[in-house]
Parts: C-alpha cells; sequence; structure tokens
C-alpha cells in the first residue's frame, strides 16, 4: 500500500508523527521527575471521558480531554500533598477512570469495536476534524515544552530549589499534568490510550543509553519517536497491523538496539583502553552516598 | 553594613502534633556569616527551610531583606544549597545543565539563556573547581563534587545572601577546601551566609557567629564554640590533608 496515495493514509502519517514528537518531548520530564506511568494513568481517566461524549453523543475527544484534564490535575495535587496514601488515591482514579469508560461506553450502545478503537488506536479513522486538532494542539504542546525547558526542567530535577528560586511551581506542575491530559487525548487515536504512555517514555529511556546530558536526551528521544512513528505507520500499512501497537513494538525496539549497542560500546572501550596500557579512562570515583 | 538581612522572630514549627522550633529569633545582617550547629533533630534544618517559606510557620514570623516572607518577591538575592541533589534524576543531566538552573530566578522563564547567563554559570563553576566536568553527566560524580554543583548552581544566580544546609556532610575533605575557597570568595565581596552544620571543619576561619540549636531552642548566639565541630561529626581524614588545589582528590 502506498502511504502517499490517500488523503486519509496521509493524515494518518502525520498524526502519529507530531505524536511520536510532541510525546517524548514531554515524556522526558515525567521521567525526570520519576512519574512514567502517569500517562498510563491519565489515558485510564480519558477513557471514562471518551465514554461520556460517546453516551451524550458529544465530541469522545473532547469530553476525553475535559476528564482527563481534570484527572491529571487531581493525580497532580495528590501527589504535591506527598501523602503515602496518595499511592492508594491514584489506584482508585486509574481503575475508577477505566471502569467508568468501559461502562458508560456499554450503556451508549456502542460496539466493542469502538471501544478498542480508543483503546488501542484507529489511525485510519481519523477524521479532518481530529487531524486539524491533534496537528495544531500537538504542535502548540510541543512548543511549550521545548520553549519552557529551563523552567520545567528546574522543577522536575528539584521541585524546591525552584520554588527558592521564586518559580511559578504550582503553575507549572499544573501545565504539566494538563499538557499530559492533552496529549493522552490528541494521542488516542493514533496509538490508543492503552499504549500512549509508552510513546511519552520508551523514546526517552531509549535516548539516555546514549545520552550524557538534559537536552542531548530531550532531543534525541524526540527524533527517536518520530522514526518510530513515521516507520511504524509505513510497517503497519506493508504488513496489515495495528500502526500504533507497531509504532511502540519498534521504539522498544530501538531501546534494546542502543542499550545493546553502548554496553557493547563499553566493553570495546575497556578492551581497547586497557590493549594500549594507559591507566583505564573511566575509573569512577566510588558513589559516596550522601545519605539522608 | 549592618542592614538586617534575615529577621526570624519568636517562630515555631510544628509537624503534626511535635513542635519542632519553639520561639526561635535569630537576626543576620549584612556580611555576616552564620553556622546553625545542633546534634540531628535539634530543629536546625528546619529552622532554615521555615525562613526560606518551604515549612510554613504554626508561629512568630520571618522577614528577608526587610520584606515579609509572604510578600517577599526578590527570590534573586537568595541562593539556596539543599543538602542533597533532588529526587528527579531519572533523566541524566550535565553539571552545566543543574548549574545553569541557578540562574532562572535572574532571568525569568522566558528570557533566553544569554552571554551573561554563560559567563556567570563557568564563574560558579571555576569557583567550585568543577570547571572541568562542565559536560559531565552528574550522576557520575563524587558526593563531594554533587554537593558543590549545588553550590555552583546557588552562586550561578550572583545572590546577596547564601542559605546552605549541611554542605559539609558527608562531603570528602578536597570538596569541603574547595568549599571553603568559595565560600572565602563569596564573603569578600560582602555578601551574607546562613549554613547549618555538624561540624564547621575548613568553615571555621570564615565563620563570624554561631547560632546552636537544641530541642528546637537557641542555646547558644555568639562566638564559635571551641568544641564547634560536634562531637558526633568524623572527619575520616581531617581537613588539613586536602591539598586546597579544587579538583584534587577525584580528578582524572
Amino acid at each position: 500500500m502506498n502511504l502517499l496515495a490517500y488523503d486519509f493514509t496521509i493524515r494518518a502519517l502525520v498524526a502519529a508523527l507530531v505524536i511520536g514528537l510532541t510525546a517524548p518531548a514531554l515524556g522526558v520530564y515525567l521521567v525526570q521527575r520519576r512519574m512514567s506511568l502517569i500517562g498510563d494513568g491519565v489515558g485510564h481517566v480519558a477513557l471514562t471521558g471518551v465514554g461520556v461524549g460517546l453516551l451524550f453523543n458529544q465530541s469522545p475527544v473532547l469530553t476525553a480531554m475535559l476528564v482527563a484534564a481534570v484527572g491529571a490535575i487531581a493525580i497532580e495535587l495528590i501527589r504535591e500533598r506527598g501523602r503515602t496514601a496518595g499511592d492508594v488515591a491514584l489506584a482508585l482514579l486509574f481503575y475508577g477512570g477505566i471502569a467508568g469508560g468501559v461502562v458508560l461506553v456499554g450503556l451508549s450502545g456502542s460496539s466493542s469495536r469502538s471501544l478498542t478503537s480508543f483503546l488501542f488506536g484507529s489511525l485510519n479513522t481519523t477524521s479532518p476534524q481530529d487531524f486539524v486538532v491533534i496537528v495544531v494542539l500537538g504542535l502548540t504542546l510541543l512548543a511549550a515544552m521545548v520553549l519552557l525547558r529551563p523552567a520545567l526542567f528546574a522543577i522536575c530535577h528539584d521541585e524546591e530549589y525552584a520554588r527558592v528560586a521564586g518559580l511559578p511551581v504550582r503553575a507549572l506542575n499544573l501545565l504539566l499534568a494538563v499538557t499530559t491530559a492533552m496529549t493522552v487525548t490528541i494521542a488516542m487515536r493514533t496509538v490508543g490510550l492503552l499504549l500512549i504512555s509508552a510513546m511519552m517514555v520508551v523514546p526517552v529511556a531509549a535516548a539516555q543509553q546514549v545520552t550524557r546530558g538534559f537536552r542531548s536526551t530531550m532531543a534525541m528521544a524526540m527524533v527517536l519517536g518520530l522514526v518510530a512513528a513515521g516507520a511504524g505507520v509505513w510497517l503497519a500499512g506493508q504488513i496489515d497491523t495495528a500502526p500504533g501497537a507497531t509504532i511502540v513494538l519498534l521504539a522498544i525496539g530501538m531501546f534494546l538496539a542502543l542499550a545493546l549497542g553502548s554496553a557493547l560500546w563499553r566493553i570495546v572501550s575497556r578492551r581497547v583502553a586497557s590493549r594500549t596500557a594507559r591507566p583505564a579512562p573511566d575509573v569512577k570515583p566510588p558513589e559516596v552516598a550522601l545519605g539522608r | 553594613m549592618t542592614a538586617p538581612v534575615i529577621e526570624v522572630e519568636r517562630a515555631s514549627v510544628a509537624y503534626g502534633n511535635r513542635t519542632v522550633l519553639h520561639e526561635v529569633s535569630l537576626t543576620v545582617t549584612a556580611g555576616e556569616v552564620v553556622a546553625v550547629l545542633g546534634a540531628n533533630g535539634s530543629g536546625k534544618s528546619t529552622l532554615i527551610r521555615a525562613l526560606l517559606g518551604l515549612v510554613p510557620l504554626t508561629a512568630g514570623s520571618v522577614r528577608l531583606f526587610d520584606t515579609p516572607l509572604r510578600r517577599f518577591r526578590q527570590w534573586r538575592r537568595i541562593g539556596y544549597v539543599p543538602q542533597r541533589i533532588g529526587a528527579g534524576s531519572g533523566v541524566p543531566a550535565t553539571v552545566a545543565e543543574v548549574v545553569a538552573a541557578g540562574r532562572l530566578a535572574r532571568r525569568g522563564l522566558f528570557r533566553p539563556f544569554g552571554a551573561a547567563d554563560r559567563a556567570a554559570v563557568a564563574a560558579a563553576l571555576r569557583a567550585v573547581g568543577l570547571a572541568d566536568r562542565a559536560r559531565d553527566p552528574v550522576a557520575t560524580l563524587s558526593g563531594g563534587q554533587q554537593q558543590r554543583t549545588l553550590i555552583a548552581r546557588a552562586l550561578a544566580g550572583e545572590p546577596d545572601l547564601l542559605v546552605l544546609d549541611e554542605p559539609t556532610a558527608g562531603v570528602d575533605a578536597a570538596s569541603q577546601e574547595a568549599f571553603a575557597e568559595a565560600l572565602r570568595g563569596f564573603v569578600a565581596g560582602g555578601k551574607s551566609v546562613l549554613l547549618v552544620a555538624h561540624g564547621l571543619g575548613p568553615l571555621r576561619p570564615l565563620t563570624t557567629r554561631a547560632v546552636i540549636l537544641h530541642g528546637g531552642t537557641i542555646v547558644h548566639d555568639g562566638a564559635v564554640p571551641e568544641s564547634g565541630d560536634g562531637h558526633d561529626h568524623v572527619h575520616p581524614h581531617g581537613p588539613t590533608e586536602a591539598t586546597g588545589r579544587a579538583t584534587g582528590m577525584w580528578s582524572i
């Protein structure tokens, strides 16, 4: 199948590329903060939004966006309090979200196929309206994540320091939460609610196998996301598989290749170093734990 | 140069029902280097966290640079050095990237990173002796070097007041010396320092005043005590062993 032969396949490709670029640009902050699975949780909550939309004959994308945003803000407020009970509260929110979605979609009389299309993506049914929303919103979120990098890096790296530096920490945290919700909903069509978190996390995990800094990790994760999305859509068309799952598998393949490659590289360079009989350059000081 | 930089008045802090600080009053004026000493659990870290607004007061008041804490907005005048690097470290970050965060209070959210910012980051890295590690991931540094990275981050903002939480805890002798050297340069500019420590080590000659906390109240405020190093603090090598060269023992 020639990808560029039909309008709908071109739309599918472009939408996937936008997601492939935007999701890792957000994901790098989530991984930095060790909240890799937050996208998954927000995706669960968004399903209730889809159910609400289908039940009341509204645009499921719009209602999913609203419900996901409310859910993401709730998660952020729970995180901010830092109570141990937050863990359980999150679990309630996640499973309540997915159960509510399944029940509401059922009540709306929609088929289980439509449920599956939201859970795992259904790229080829992207309507022209959906397409415009995905591209405009995706690029807006991307711009915000790139332009606010210093401040977002600071709050994710060391929130207390950011507070003493006078940054609007809470506003930035809520911005990240809402961005997560928006990214989840625009990616719902491409990779699906259950797989979107992978597009935020896996390219970042793959990039940091070979990068040394935050900015380089972000840039490389975006490139990997873009390549995985483009190649995934093409491959899915060739072998007739679900595009979302294909994209995610390709991204995981990149992760494995880079992890293996960098491990081999370390071994080889160590050998070379010891053969040339210099003191090994990678002698690192013992990690001194600062404790507490 | 006697304008008050920090004024804490009868401040109390409680976690739940447990009072950690009890009506503590403390004034730091420009040019002073004040060390807050005390055993674990004496409330010394809580004191500096409270005066920075990180922990709410249950009673009393705090003024920074003659402004009530609640209305204080000139955060660029304060350089804060927390005990250790923040929990968020899932993604690698270079030393220079962490130090560059110190410029945020000065340049705000949207102004791009300019030549002045670059120069300040480079100067701060030189001051703590980490210029040659700027492009290395922070995680590959020793504990002492990581602590120096945090000090460089605070210095990069060119603050008028440094607030440091246990800057020398668990830090190797070379890093302690490098730190004392950086602080000496900072204080020479007439700026103020408030630091919390178990023991003073190489910082002793710099310290102009000591405050000792015990059980949440101040039991001493004045000259640096002879035994101020604290009985529970151990110097495995002793500060004199350091060469004074900033990148001493771990450099490659």
